[in-house]
């Protein structure tokens, strides 16, 4: 048994009700090829991926939907691109519909350039999918104060991202990050904003529950060995927050005993 | 001779028969024949939505939906992304 299997047994990620070995959610949105993905999922052994839900294209036959139905992934429906909770509600439930998930990733955008989340929408959306019975997995700011409105209204897991979708810039505020750990009672799972695989386990580090990430691998060079690099890292920042890490000092602690130290100077006897 | 309608598919006009259910429409788009209840006739899982006029249309009412001249009809799927 590998030491990622392993650590599933004893540490499953558990979310709306249910275990996962893998705590790396990678999403399948930025590959330039599905056979890249394909590897590159693999890779990062994820079992949940993010999907969008767009109109259906018949040159398109050779689909995301059947690769992951084969790999035996879940695909979390995303309802990316949409601005408003009304346009979000209903690719919810077209997602819903054509998927057979009442999971749902909840993005409401304020605005293209930033993509960060819209908080008047999302908050909107989020009461109206949760009364609808959705399993709402809300990608929110890293605001402590809207991650908590957010559980308030009953979604099953808080996303705040650590900067900007495909930015790369890692995690912003880690700070923020920890404080919404600190007092959710629903996973938390860093959305966004990473960049390479030391990002990944600051986050796990910080104490999220899982780590979701799309264009940090497919936008690699390799993606599949990047993708490989997250898994690592993602289990690695686990097995770290659970350790206990030293406190911060200001100044040096030697970890060699003073006990013993030979006289490589005259000693004042000696003069 | 059939007599045609056209309606709004996805963003673009497409003339159907009069009287085409919205089960003819995602049968001809996906290429897929299906039941009564929406699912695929081969048995596999057929990943598609579809709305009528802003609201959704759950598969299992696709054969009663028959559409009329100038209906605004969306079919989706998972695409990559997020």
């Amino acid at each position: 048994m590998s030491l990622t299997a392993q650590a599933a047994v004893v540490d499953p990620f558990v979310v709306a009700g249910e275990q996962f070995s893998s705590r790396l959610i990678m999403g399948t949105g930025g590959a330039t090829s599905l056979s890249l993905l394909e590897n590159a999922l693999i890779e990062s052994a994820t079992e949940i991926t993010t999907v969008a839900i767009r109109r259906f294209a018949p040159e398109a036959r050779d689909s995301v939907f059947a690769m992951l139905d084969r790999l035996g992934i879940r695909a979390l429906p995303n309802t990316a691109g949409c601005y408003t909770a009304r346009d979000a509600v209903l690719t919810a439930q077209l997602a819903r519909e054509a998927l057979e998930t009442d999971w749902v990733k909840l993005e409401v955008i304020a605005d293209e350039e930033t993509l960060l989340p819209d908080p008047v929408e999302l908050f909107r959306a989020s009461e109206e999918l949760v009364a609808s019975g959705f399993r709402v997995f809300a990608y929110t700011n890293d605001d402590p104060a809207l991650a908590r409105r957010l559980e308030d209204v009953g979604v099953t897991a808080v996303m705040p991202a650590g900067s900007p979708i495909g930015s790369g810039l890692g995690i912003l505020n880690p700070h923020n990050i920890e404080t919404i750990v600190s007092r959710a009672a629903v996973p938390v799972i860093l959305d966004a904003g990473v960049g390479t695989a030391s990002d990944a386990a600051l986050a796990m580090e910080l104490g999220v529950d899982a780590v979701l990430l799309a264009s940090a691998v497919t936008r690699a060079q390799d993606p599949a060995r990047m993708a490989r690099a997250m898994r690592a890292a993602v289990y690695a920042g686990r097995l770290a927050r659970a350790a206990g890490r030293i406190p911060r000092r200001p100044l040096a602690l030697a970890s060699s005993a003073a006990d013993g130290l030979i006289s490589a100077r005259p000693s004042e006897a000696d003069l | 001779m059939t007599t045609l309608q056209t309606v709004r598919l996805n963003g673009a006009d497409r003339e159907v028969a009069a009287g085409s259910t919205l089960r003819d429409l995602v049968s001809d788009l996906t290429g897929h024949v299906l039941r009564d209840d929406g699912s695929r006739v081969d048995g596999g899982r057929l990943g598609i939505a579809a709305a009528l006029g802003g609201a959704v249309v759950p598969r299992s009412r696709w054969a009663v939906y028959t559409v009329a001249d100038g209906d605004e009809v969306e079919i989706v799927t998972a695409v990559q992304g997020g």
